[in-house]
């Protein structure tokens, strides 16, 4: 299907031997919110770090099966490249300390050698830290380093960083984990405003966060995706006793 | 990149065993036990010289032990911030920052006069130069890097072992005692490996002090208070003035000794320092 | 009961009394040789002390401006030799632990580590000095550089390997090439840490003498030639000091002043480095 935006068939994920990612096919259309939940150790940070190839970093790693960006085979491109085309933010927020707050959000540009007018520079970072709600907060600070940030505006600052190069998928790793609970609905409201330009995933151990953010939920247990459907229908009548005792705090 | 280490290790290795080749030809394994170092009469022995280089390294690290200790506990555990501390930390790294040869220089103006007062004193050959004097200085300079690994390992002492040893009634010198010491004891064990291996190798300021004879003194009393030499300051002295081949390559067969004997120890103080951290 | 523990009190307060004791013991030899040194060499000190070479024994005047420039001309070439090599080796060291190669590059470090000055002296004298037939400057500074080569490796490795990993995944999630992760993230933020390290390496390795006595030699004029033999300020106060001259001891105490100076000075800009320039994590 050409209007999903990611999309697996069979991919399985191995660490070692130990198989972690078990078979998972999902279709992901564009400019919605996807939340990714399960119990701790289902696979489903995995998957998502297999998404944009960081999986493979880790030694000792395989995967299998297809994984596919608008339509490309993610696991045949260069894995550079993927990295390019899709951001991430990662639980802990991870601004680079030795750079400014302007830097940081075209670090993706810098980093990578492309040279960019300063006036197209400036509209980058302004147009990024708007959309990541941080704007107003910084554009009188954006030389100096990040460090002095909240942990939400920090991490804020990692999206608008991600959203700077205009990824048309930006993975979630937790994001608001590490964050207070101001913080961390100043990020959820951002997922609202994100979703029109962008298709989040978002990997989540909070099922409030998930119902909260999301327009379709999809459960893994032990390696299996057990349930992908819409966010409403999931948490009132999911279809498997899996998901509906998860729902239910049987087990976290 | 990294290769080049491996060359560069390797080549010292190598060129060290082969020229020593024709030493080794000459005077076979009896090398290490011979007494006699005769370069005009073509004799070489290296005895002289192992002998003054594991007295003068011993020596050392007797003297050094307890400062270093001393060192280790103030900093790693009475005392782990503050001026004060700083200070002190500030003053140990200075030692160590302080070239050889200014060590040797001044012990050859300062001490060695201090020392040959305290021979006449006491009724030895005022030589004031000597294996003694060699030692005191030697001991100095190894003082740092005994007390630095020494203060690390101590402050790794974990906190809820002590406070047990507190929480039964135990004096600040009987949890030191019975729990800090015993934790930390194969890495201060290690520790003194090091500053050992740092000792054998040392060689401006040994060279300096220690009076250069190829004999080894007969009395105990000279033996520590008289003239010696040791492997590095016999091979500083004589290298450029080996006139013919077979005296050369025995002065690299010493050097070989020495490479081994200084790399073995370090090796195995830095295995237990590295099983130690692993834990 | 009660006596037994202030015994013990007054136990545990004399132990702590001699730790003191001994421990600021260490500081008098200390402040003895720096006093000693400044005393006798700062009245060395002057003009013409820095800018001529020594004088024939007998005659007045004359200076170590043959080892002042040999000493910084010998340990520039050490340090442009050793700090590629280093920096390199001790980023291939933090990024790949576990393979071979860096097992056993690892252990040749720690082997270096210890091998005593004098054998890395012998060891250049063969592969340089032999056979160009002549003492050399430059071998002189290969052999500085083969010292200052485990300290700059083993500082920048530690350095790294310090530095979280978010900071890798940050970079790579972006689709930063691997090596441009490196250079331009990973290796900016230990920066402190790896300057810190090559200055103490070239603090270390300009008191160094051992090496020098049978690479660069010595040379009692002013000479810049890398193929010759030159001059450095520990060779210097080695030959003078044990001369029996009183004119050249008094060269050999100017000269020692200037080395403390010289090294004291780099060891606290380390300090200062790390303080400054120190990324906050």
């Amino acid at each position: 299907m050409e209007h999903s935006v990611v999309s697996s068939s069979n991919f399985n994920a191995w660490f070692g031997d130990n198989h972690v990612v078990k078979d998972v096919s999902i279709e992901i259309e564009k400019n919605q919110v996807i939340a990714v939940m399960g119990p701790s150790g289902c696979g489903k940070t995995t998957f998502l770090r297999c998404i944009n190839r960081m999986h493979e970093l880790i030694a000792n790693t395989s995967v299998k099966g297809s994984m596919k960006l608008e339509g490309q085979e993610v696991y045949l491109m260069n894995p550079i490249y993927v990295r390019y085309k899709i951001g991430m933010v990662f639980q802990r927020p991870n601004p680079f300390p030795n750079l400014s707050i302007y830097d940081n959000v075209i670090a993706g540009y810098k980093l990578n050698g492309l040279k960019l007018e300063k006036a197209d520079q400036d509209a980058i970072v302004e147009k990024s830290l708007t959309s990541a709600a941080l704007w107003n907060e910084v554009k009188d600070s954006l030389h100096k380093k990040g460090t002095f940030l909240s942990g939400g505006q920090q991490q804020r600052l990692c999206i608008a960083r991600a959203i700077a190069m205009e990824p048309s998928v930006i993975l979630f790793d937790e994001p608001t984990s590490a964050l207070d609970p101001i913080s961390t609905s100043s990020v959820e409201t951002l997922f609202h405003e994100l979703k029109s330009n962008y298709t989040l995933i978002i990997v989540t151990h909070n099922m409030q966060q998930a119902a909260r953010v999301s327009d379709k939920t999809a459960f893994f247990y032990v390696g299996e995706l057990v349930e992908f459907d819409d966010t409403k229908t999931m948490f009132t009548s999911p279809k498997d006793t899996r998901t509906q005792n998860y729902i239910t705090g049987r087990f976290s | 990149m990294s290769v080049i280490l491996l060359i560069i290790v390797v080549g010292i290795l190598i060129t060290l065993i082969l020229q020593s080749i024709p030493s080794i030809k000459k005077s076979g394994i009896g090398f290490l036990w011979g007494k006699t170092w005769d370069p005009v009469a073509d004799v070489y022995g290296a005895l002289p010289f192992i002998i003054g280089t594991l007295l003068t390294s011993f020596i050392a690290l007797l003297i050094c032990i307890p400062f270093s200790y001393a060192i280790s506990i103030y900093l790693g555990e009475y005392n782990q911030k503050g001026w004060l501390s700083d200070l002190l930390k500030n003053a140990i790294e200075l030692i160590a920052a302080v070239p050889s040869i200014i060590y040797g220089f001044w012990g050859l103006f300062v001490l060695v006069p201090l020392v040959r007062g305290l021979e006449s004193k006491i009724g030895i050959t005022p030589y004031g130069i000597g294996v003694f004097t060699a030692s005191i200085v030697l001991a100095v300079m190894i003082i740092p890097y005994a007390a630095s690994l020494g203060i690390t390992l101590i402050r790794m002492v974990p906190s809820p072992l002590k406070e047990a040893a507190y929480a039964l009634g135990a004096t600040r010198f009987e949890v030191i005692r019975a729990v800090v010491l015993p934790f930390t004891r194969r890495g201060l064990f290690a520790g003194i490996l090091l500053s050992l291996g740092r000792a054998l190798g040392e060689t401006m300021a040994v060279t300096m002090l220690i009076g250069n004879t190829p004999a080894i003194a007969s009395k105990f009393k000279d033996l520590i208070f008289g003239p010696g030499n040791t492997m590095a300051s016999i091979i500083a002295n004589e290298f450029t003035e080996a006139d013919h081949a077979v005296y050369l390559s025995a002065l690299i067969e010493i050097g070989l000794v020495l490479f081994f004997l200084t790399v073995i120890i370090n090796l195995i103080g830095k295995r237990i320092i590295t099983s130690f951290s692993n834990n | 009961m009660e006596s037994r523990i202030r015994l013990r009190n007054i136990q545990s307060t004399i132990f702590k009394g001699i730790i003191v004791f001994l421990a600021f013991l260490i500081t008098l030899p200390l402040l003895v040789v720096l006093l000693y040194i400044i005393q006798q060499g700062i009245t060395q000190v002057n003009w013409t002390f820095l800018t001529h070479v020594p004088a024939p024994v007998g005659e007045k005047g004359g200076g170590i401006a043959n080892a002042l420039i040999g000493s910084l001309i010998i340990v520039f070439f050490s340090a442009l030799m050793a700090i590629p090599i280093g920096i390199l080796t001790g980023i291939y060291l933090s990024e790949n632990s576990r393979t071979r190669l860096a097992y056993y590059v690892g252990l040749c470090v720690d082997i270096l580590q210890g091998v005593p000055s004098i054998v890395v002296g012998i060891a250049v004298y063969f592969w340089i000095v032999k056979p160009s037939s002549g003492f050399s400057a430059i071998s002189g500074s290969v052999a500085l550089a083969i010292m200052m080569l485990p300290i700059v490796i083993r500082s920048t490795e530690e350095t790294l390997k310090l530095l979280p990993d978010t900071l890798k995944e940050a970079a790579l999630s972006l689709g930063v090439p691997y090596h441009r992760v490196i250079l331009k993230v990973i290796v900016p933020c230990g920066f402190a840490g790896i300057l810190s390290g090559i200055v103490l390496s070239v603090a270390r390795i300009a008191g160094e003498t051992a090496p020098l006595l049978f690479t660069a030699f010595g040379n009692p004029y002013l000479s810049t030639a890398l193929g010759k033999p030159m001059e450095t300020l520990p060779h210097l106060i080695f030959t003078y000091a044990t001369s029996p001259y009183d004119d050249w001891h008094n060269l050999a105490w100017g000269a020692s002043f200037i080395l403390l100076l010289f090294v004291l000075i780099l060891n606290i800009s380390t300090k200062i480095i790390t303080r400054k320039w120190n990324i906050q994590l």
